[in-house]
């Protein structure tokens, strides 16, 4: 609840810094806001709370989640001056709307009721809206934000009809009281229920981009401005997809023979056709699109096979997973501000020019392909032990499967930089920017070598 | 302790080449930090004992909820191969020095980072790290060969890396799917690996899974496809660091994981594997016997002398064990040395086609006596190190079936066949336009050619010391099919 509120703070003081004019200050107050809230979100761990009658539920799962949040926007705040280098316009509403989009994030994390989960995603997308519109000259910008809006607005419609009918059958909204319900029912689920639930699925796999409610995500994310982009691709997912692991694991876990065909379904179409059509993306920018959609399949496998070491597996690769794509998108923004596009030639020959930033790229794609000693292997490992603890083997093997399809498009832009001939122009790159996306670098690294500083956590 | 030093050295030494900038500095440097690295494994050597190898064990907790623990150790097996990989890195890197390599500080960081890996798969004694250094090891080899690679090189290289990361995954299920049917606490350390129950239907899964990340690595036909092409464009030190050493990880895997594990199932289909073995070895001779290139014929050749070793480790016999583990550091040890002498052709008439060369050994009469040491060697003439390994391995199989040790045989014949004819038709004869310039060996290669040549012999002579260093462990592998 602090952090909700910290972030409501911090977004409403960015509008009034933007009202000052002081826009120099922004980002500094904006990271300093960010770290304060992280600090004040972790200073809850242990001691699980509720808020206003159980509305909002502070306890470790979600602690770990919100700073997995926190976190990931502060690496993409940090990117901001680079990406709004030379832009006269003021930013504060872009900042603003980020915040307020982080603020409706950490409340899917930490929902106790459907109201609030309805709150959050709604909070998240309408910001979102605006954010992937933000950049009004551009028309694919435009076309980015209409169809987001238009899709996004009609499955919002379909989440609040489920909540509608589970209220109709359960009477109730409050997580417990719907779990409880469901214990009453003992098999017998009225037709009205069973449609909530799955109005519901549909409602949540849409926004974290899941086959078959994943087309929007590719055209979307190339149109946004991609500072937008990687916030989408990692906190709105993080966020959705944790709405839905709390969801279903800690209300719907009794009733798990009724939905979990559904999701390893869902998973396995996700993950294979994720990574099939992200063979054949021209731009590294889809490319990552159908990354993101292929690794919100393999964190649907953390949803199935709910187990006390479930909760780990998904932070461990949401954290992983977050760095990597941010790291991928720092280097993406300086690619597209240089070249004016983001082929997979605009990379080539980038290990002579840029060595460092070719090796972060190269570290980024090799964790997200899933290769050890890094975070996205260690990630993938310890979710597939999950899953095949849980005796899952069949969907172990078709997102091992998944996997090594994902190396055929991961490998694209390493062979572009190291094996190509590069047009000897160099990307001019600002030392802070360097020291930043060799942090992130390196926090793969380490987090794939030290793996246990965070899975002993939830 | 000495287990874990020889894994960090070489990561050392190539975190601090990427700091050098002098080309020069950089080679001394890494030459230097792989025969200390050797220097390492001979004291590890010297001290081992064979009936306890507690004084090579080293352990340290890493992932205690998941049952991973930092455990490295050495027995035999694992001592030889390090022996090898050890051996061999410094003469991969001294026969470097003759190429100029664009970014050379990278170039060296990453075959050090390999020995690295290699040394990692070879003295992990926990399923999950021997895991994690066997893709590592991939890394740099798929860099060595892409970047310094030759002709039509991405293609290549990216269907190698395919190919064997594939394998590999099958692999991480299989032992993931393991650590749970493990003796509680569960744990990936190989004797609970070892000690897993598993019912026939599982350790038949687990076979073929196993099995296929090791037979491409190997390759096992036919799996081979991406192996004659990767050996011929990749750059010389990478097909001889791919061809001595990587393609053991994949026989020292057979034999130090997969056949405990699995041993029912490896007894069952050990005929189906002998077959693929055999028929790899016909099949790659036959080829090798029409290859113009040489790097392609050595490729091939490779297919054909590893396909015995498949067929040997599968024949479970002592004898057969034995033969493979001696025969796969006289092949390491043989392959580099013919890679050696083809680069240096090579790099003196800028072909490696047999049809353009001839009359080589006129002109350069110890590289031919070189040449024809390693040749005998690799043709398992009695005296050399080849002998020894093929001898107990056809004895072995012999001892498994006649008919398959009389149809793999045919490979010491056929080697001598496509050998011999690469020898004839490069060295004797007539010289030519391209061979009639060629200088001899100066006194800095001749030192590249030394330490093999000594080995050659050495283990052909004697190989008592290196048969009984793997002999315990070789019988209580073997001691799981009984």
């Amino acid at each position: 609840m602090t952090t909700i509120i910290a972030l409501t703070i911090l977004g409403i003081l960015v509008l009034f810094l933007g009202i000052m004019k002081k826009q120099s200050w922004l980002l500094p107050v904006i990271l300093l806001g960010l770290v304060v809230s992280m600090a004040l979100t972790v200073t809850g761990w242990n001691m699980p709370k509720s808020y206003a009658h159980e509305m909002v539920i502070v306890d470790n799962v979600s602690i770990a989640f919100s700073t997995v949040l926190i976190f990931s926007a502060f690496l993409i705040f940090s990117l901001a001056a680079r990406y709004y280098r030379g832009v006269t316009r003021p930013l504060d509403d872009i900042y603003g709307v980020m915040i307020f989009a982080l603020t409706g994030a950490v409340m899917m994390t930490s929902y106790g009721n459907l109201i609030m989960l309805f709150l959050g995603i709604e909070t998240l997308s309408i910001a979102l809206y605006v954010l992937a519109g933000s950049h009004k000259e551009a028309i694919t910008s435009n076309e980015a934000t209409l169809k987001y809006f238009l899709l996004g607005s009609f499955l919002s419609g379909f989440l609040l009809f489920g909540i509608a009918l589970i209220y109709g059958s359960s009477g109730s909204f409050d997580l417990h009281r719907i779990s409880e319900y469901v214990a009453a029912c003992s098999g017998n689920y009225p037709p009205m229920f069973l449609a909530g639930l799955f109005l519901l699925i549909i409602g949540l796999s849409f926004k974290i981009a899941i086959v078959p409610f994943h087309f929007w995500a590719p055209d979307v994310y190339e149109g946004t401005p991609t500072l937008l982009t990687a916030f989408m691709a990692t906190v709105v997912k993080t966020a959705s997809i944790v709405a839905m692991y709390r969801f279903f694991t800690h209300t719907f876990h009794g009733i798990h023979g009724v939905w979990e065909t559904t999701i390893w379904v869902m998973a396995v179409f996700t993950i294979l056709l994720g990574n099939l059509t992200g063979v054949y993306q021209p731009n590294l920018k889809r490319m990552l699109a159908y990354s993101s959609i292929s690794h919100s399949g393999y964190m649907l496998l953390a949803v199935v096979a709910f187990s006390p070491m479930s909760d780990n597996a998904l932070l461990l690769y949401t954290l992983s997973y977050s760095i990597a794509t941010i790291s991928a998108f720092g280097i993406l923004i300086l690619i597209r501000e240089a070249r004016g596009n983001d082929y997979f030639s605009s990379l080539n020959g980038m290990a002579k020019t840029n060595p460092l930033e070719a090796f972060c790229l190269t570290v980024s794609m090799l964790s997200l392909a899933g290769i050890p000693p890094l975070a996205g292997f260690m990630a993938k490992y310890y979710l597939f032990t999950t899953a095949l603890e849980k005796g899952f083997v069949w969907l172990v093997i078709v997102a091992v499967a998944g996997s090594a399809i994902s190396v055929a498009y991961y490998f694209r832009p390493i062979i572009a930089m190291y094996l190509k001939e590069s047009d000897g122009v160099q990307l001019t790159v600002e030392t802070p920017y360097k020291v930043h996306l060799f942090f992130m670098t390196l926090m793969i690294i380490l987090v794939g070598l030290l793996p246990f500083l965070v899975i002993g956590l939830v | 302790m000495l287990t874990v030093i020889l894994i960090l050295i070489p990561l050392a030494i190539s975190l601090i080449l990427l700091t050098i900038k002098q080309e020069k500095a950089i080679r001394q440097f890494a030459l230097a930090g792989a025969v200390v690295e050797f220097g390492v494994a001979v004291a590890a050597f010297i001290t081992y004992k064979t009936s306890c190898h507690c004084n090579l064990l080293f352990t340290a907790d890493w992932l205690t909820t998941l049952g991973v623990s930092l455990k490295f150790g050495m027995d035999g097996i694992s001592l030889l191969m390090v022996m090898l990989t050890t051996f061999l890195v410094p003469v991969i890197i001294l026969s470097s020095f003759s190429h100029t390599y664009s970014r050379p500080s990278a170039f060296y960081s990453l075959v050090l980072l390999m020995e690295m890996a290699l040394v990692g798969v070879f003295v992990a004694f926990d399923g999950l790290i021997f895991y994690i250094f066997w893709e590592l090891a991939l890394i740099p080899a798929w860099f060595i060969c892409a970047v310094w690679g030759g002709h039509d090189r991405i293609r290549i290289t990216f269907k190698f890396f395919i190919y064997t990361f594939v394998g590999s995954l099958f692999m991480l299920v299989a032992l993931i799917y393991l650590y749970f049917r493990t003796p509680l606490p569960h744990s990936f350390d190989f004797q609970w690996l070892y000690a897993a129950t598993l019912t026939p239907a599982e350790q038949t899964w687990i076979f073929i899974a196993f099995f296929l990340a090791f037979a491409i690595k190997v390759p096992v036909f036919p799996l081979h496809t991406w192996q004659p092409d990767t050996y011929t464009a990749a750059p010389a030190a990478g097909s001889m660091l791919l061809g001595g050493i990587m393609l053991k990880m994949g026989i020292y895997g057979m034999i130090r994981w997969m056949i405990p594990i699995c041993h029912q199932a490896v007894q069952l289909y050990a005929p189906v594997a002998i077959i693929l073995a055999v028929t790899g070895i016909v099949y790659a001779s036959v080829i090798a016997i029409r290859q113009n290139d040489m790097k392609r014929l050595v490729a091939y050749s490779s297919i054909a002398h590893v396909g015995l070793i498949a067929a040997g480790v599968f024949a479970l016999t002592p004898y057969a064990m034995e033969g493979a583990v001696i025969q796969m550091v006289s092949h390491g040890i043989n392959i580099v040395g013919l890679f050696i002498v083809i680069d240096l052709i090579e790099q003196r008439t800028g072909t490696r086609s047999i049809r353009d060369l001839g009359g080589i050994a006129l002109k350069a009469p110890r590289l031919a006596i070189m040449f024809m040491i390693i040749l005998l060697g690799s043709i398992a003439l009695p005296l050399t190190n080849g002998f020894i390994g093929e001898f107990l391995l056809l004895l072995g199989l012999f001892e498994y079936s006649k008919i398959f040790a009389a149809i793999a045989g045919l490979t010491i014949i056929f080697s001598a066949v496509y050998m011999l004819r690469m020898y004839q038709r490069t060295m004797l004869g007539t010289t030519n336009g391209l061979t009639e310039q060629v200088s001899d060996l100066t006194w800095p290669e001749m030192v590249l050619f030394i330490p093999l040549v000594v080995m050659i012999f050495w283990i052909g002579l004697f190989p008592g010391m290196f048969l009984d260093v793997a002999l315990p462990d070789v019988l209580q592998i073997l001691n799981f099919v009984k």
